[in-house]
């Protein structure tokens, strides 16, 4: 076992294999491993290529708006009275979250690869609001699946992949949440071989999915880091993420790797709480497995089968996490904490009452721990947090929450 | 050595000159107790070998019907452990119809690849499948199997070229695989025209007995390939009387046993 030696250097993961230590890899049916051969193979080529990464930079900067903002998020800052807190503006891009970041990149790779028909799964509809939103700007035919609970507690984002031409499919296997769409996309892959592009928005499945999402998204912590540097003339001491499958974590994670005297923390979602059972705290409560082609923490019973995930937000409702945490996590690089279901929502407000923003639920579970962070570290210290996505698709399940109709 | 038992069917079966019928059927479905009748009475209804699948939360591969099928037996409370003791209770009764495990990854894993090797194969398991384990990862699971004696079955799919039909078929025994769709079970059909030349490439590859199946759900389907492959691999089907039964209430046993007769029927005349 590997994964929980110190490796030498970051970058070496994953593998060939698609490995991260123990974790990872590519557990999929033969009729998909040509597919995910031969994409790890057009994806090792365009992140080669040059002429790849100025095209996707242009889009980057005229189309999703980057670089987002470093904000210093003062009146929050006071209110802790501890380390200085900073957010990363994700939730100012074009569409409201990171998750367009990554959907750039793969669609370019996409189309470089003559695929025609795109795919994907989506748990809050972000990540489905964003695949839309590409397969719109440049004439792709999308296909969305989505469980049947999360079209009902995600209605604006079903209407908005509606009108950028999207056909959202409810799915109704399982307990039709995130995992479930994932199944089913999965499905739809194997049967649609020929001309399919799945565009998976986490870091997770297969390899290369888990490090080209990575990839894609670590324009974050690149661009934290460089306006770090240049706001306060140092690193961070602590930064901090929500984590469902993880992709905007790693996201800003990714480029601190080697900063060894920056703390990495992700916060994972606790539900009702880790000791009632209903939470998605794949970290913090589950153990490892394998699902949706990859090795890594799942919630499972003690006969291996995946028990449903439970949060009060869509995006952070997912079994498992992406392999590249469940490695960090044994190596010790990064810390994994959680928040639940009533912590987040008490940061959502306090976060739209002290500074003007209304967090998606999801960074509302980071920033609900941030301020014992910022209390832990001290007044002379700095903690980045990234503000991954806005909230006004919560703002129905905020209401209810809160026993308010809208 | 329990994997002898599946080579001795498809030697005897060659000699007889035709294909063989395999029967998959979901462990626990509709219970635990109509599915021991079930797997009691496969080899009378004419299954040659039989592929039990143990249910998974999450099965990717699969159509509805079999997705439904693992939910029932979910319900139930089937475990894999629970799945190895139908396997004991039928080889009291019958030593000579092979049994295929078929199923995911992660209850396997669970329980210990060396450990369920060796459960596996004291109650009379003498193959197994797993969906979601290409050749790549299959090292150490590979391994444990071995040790105990047990095939490790790989799947073959329209999408293998001859260079990946090499990998897949490195450390298999018994017989391959091949899946004739593209697609998950029991969606579309298979046709033989497509299925002969890539059966023979499998063949050529593995020097092992290729069965197909994910697209026969008929007796008229079960006999074409049956002409060109070495056996026909029916599921859907059979899982799709349990889920009538379960529908109207009536027992599930003699309706998939009926069932399973009329495809083997098929398979036994289609050379004739």
């Amino acid at each position: 076992m590997n994964a929980t030696s110190p490796p030498n250097t970051w970058d070496a993961y994953p593998d060939v294999n698609g490995r991260f230590g123990d974790f990872g890899g590519r557990y999929v049916a033969e009729t998909l491993m040509p597919l995910v051969l031969d994409l790890d193979r057009a994806y090792a080529a365009a992140k080669a290529d040059p002429a790849f990464q100025e095209e996707l930079n242009g889009y980057m900067t005229h189309y999703v708006g980057r670089p987002s903002p470093l904000y210093f998020a003062e009146r929050l800052t006071r209110h802790f009275g501890g380390a200085k807190i900073y957010f990363k503006r994700d939730e100012l891009n074009h569409t409201g979250a990171h998750k367009i970041n990554n959907c750039m990149g793969q669609i370019l790779l996409a189309m470089r690869m003559g695929k025609t028909r795109i795919i994907a799964e989506t748990g809050a509809g972000q990540h489905g609001v964003a695949t839309a939103t590409v397969c719109a700007r440049f004439g792709l035919p999308c296909i969305v699946y989505m469980g049947e609970t999360d079209v009902e507690r995600q209605k604006p984002n079903v209407f908005r992949m509606n009108l950028l031409g999207a056909e959202v499919r409810p799915v109704t296997s399982g307990t039709g949440t995130l995992k479930d769409a994932m199944n089913e996309a999965m499905r739809d892959w194997v049967t649609n071989v020929a001309d399919t592009y799945y565009l998976i928005g986490t870091a997770a499945g297969p390899h290369p999915y888990p490090a080209m999402v990575r990839d894609f998204q670590s324009v974050i912590g690149t661009e934290a880091r460089a306006q770090m540097l240049e706001m306060e003339g140092r690193l961070p001491d602590a930064v901090v993420a929500c984590i469902g499958g993880g992709s905007n974590a790693i996201g800003l994670f990714h480029p601190f790797l080697a900063d060894e005297g920056v703390r990495l923390i992700g916060v994972e979602a606790a539900g009702h709480g880790l000791e009632s059972g209903l939470h998605a705290a794949s970290l913090t409560g589950g153990r490892p497995g394998v699902l949706h082609g990859n090795k890594t923490y799942l919630l499972q019973d003690p006969d291996g089968q995946i028990i449903d995930a439970h949060s009060i937000s869509a995006g952070l409702d997912y079994p498992g996490i992406g392999p590249e945490h469940a490695f960090l996590h044994d190596a010790g690089r990064a810390e994994y904490i959680s928040a639940t279901d009533e912590e987040a929502l008490d940061a959502f407000k306090l976060c739209a009452e002290l500074e003007g923003i209304i967090p998606a639920l999801e960074p509302a579970h980071a920033l609900s721990r941030v301020g014992e962070i910022a209390r832990e570290l001290g007044p002379d210290k700095i903690v980045l947090m990234n503000l991954c996505g806005r909230g006004d698709k919560d703002i129905f399940t905020v209401a209810d929450a809160l026993g308010r109709r809208i | 050595m329990t994997k002898a038992r599946i080579d001795d069917r498809f030697a005897a079966l060659k000699a007889e000159g035709r294909a063989a019928f395999i029967a998959y059927i979901m462990a626990g479905d509709p219970d635990l107790a109509q599915s021991f009748e079930i797997l009691s009475g496969l080899p009378a209804a004419g299954a040659d070998l039989i592929e039990l699948g143990f249910p998974f939360s999450d099965p990717m591969a699969e159509g509805v019907p079999i997705q439904r099928a693992a939910q029932r037996s979910l319900a139930g409370k089937t475990t894999l452990a629970k799945t190895l003791d139908l396997v004991r209770r039928f080889r009291l009764q019958d030593t000579a119809t092979p049994i295929v495990l078929m199923g995911y990854l992660n209850p396997v894993l669970n329980a210990g690849f060396d450990a369920f090797a060796a459960a596996a194969a004291e109650a009379g398991v003498d193959g197994l499948i797993i969906v979601d384990c290409p050749p790549e990862e299959s090292g150490p699971l590979a391994d444990a199997l071995d040790e105990a004696g047990i095939s490790l079955i790989r799947l073959a799919a329209p999408t293998t070229d001859d260079a990946r039909l090499a990998i897949v078929a490195r450390r298999t025994s018994g017989f391959m695989y091949y899946v004739s769709v593209a697609g998950v079970t029991g969606t579309k059909e298979a046709d033989e025209h497509t299925v002969a030349p890539a059966v023979a490439r499998v063949r050529k590859a593995s020097g092992l007995p290729v069965a197909v199946g994910f697209g026969i759900k008929t007796p008229e389907r079960a006999a074409a390939i049956a002409r060109v492959a070495d056996a026909a691999v029916v599921g859907s089907a059979l899982v799709d009387e349990v889920a009538a039964a379960v529908a109207d209430g009536t027992p599930a046993t003699p309706k998939v046993l009926a069932k399973a007769a009329a495809l083997a029927q098929a398979v036994r005349t289609a050379r004739a």
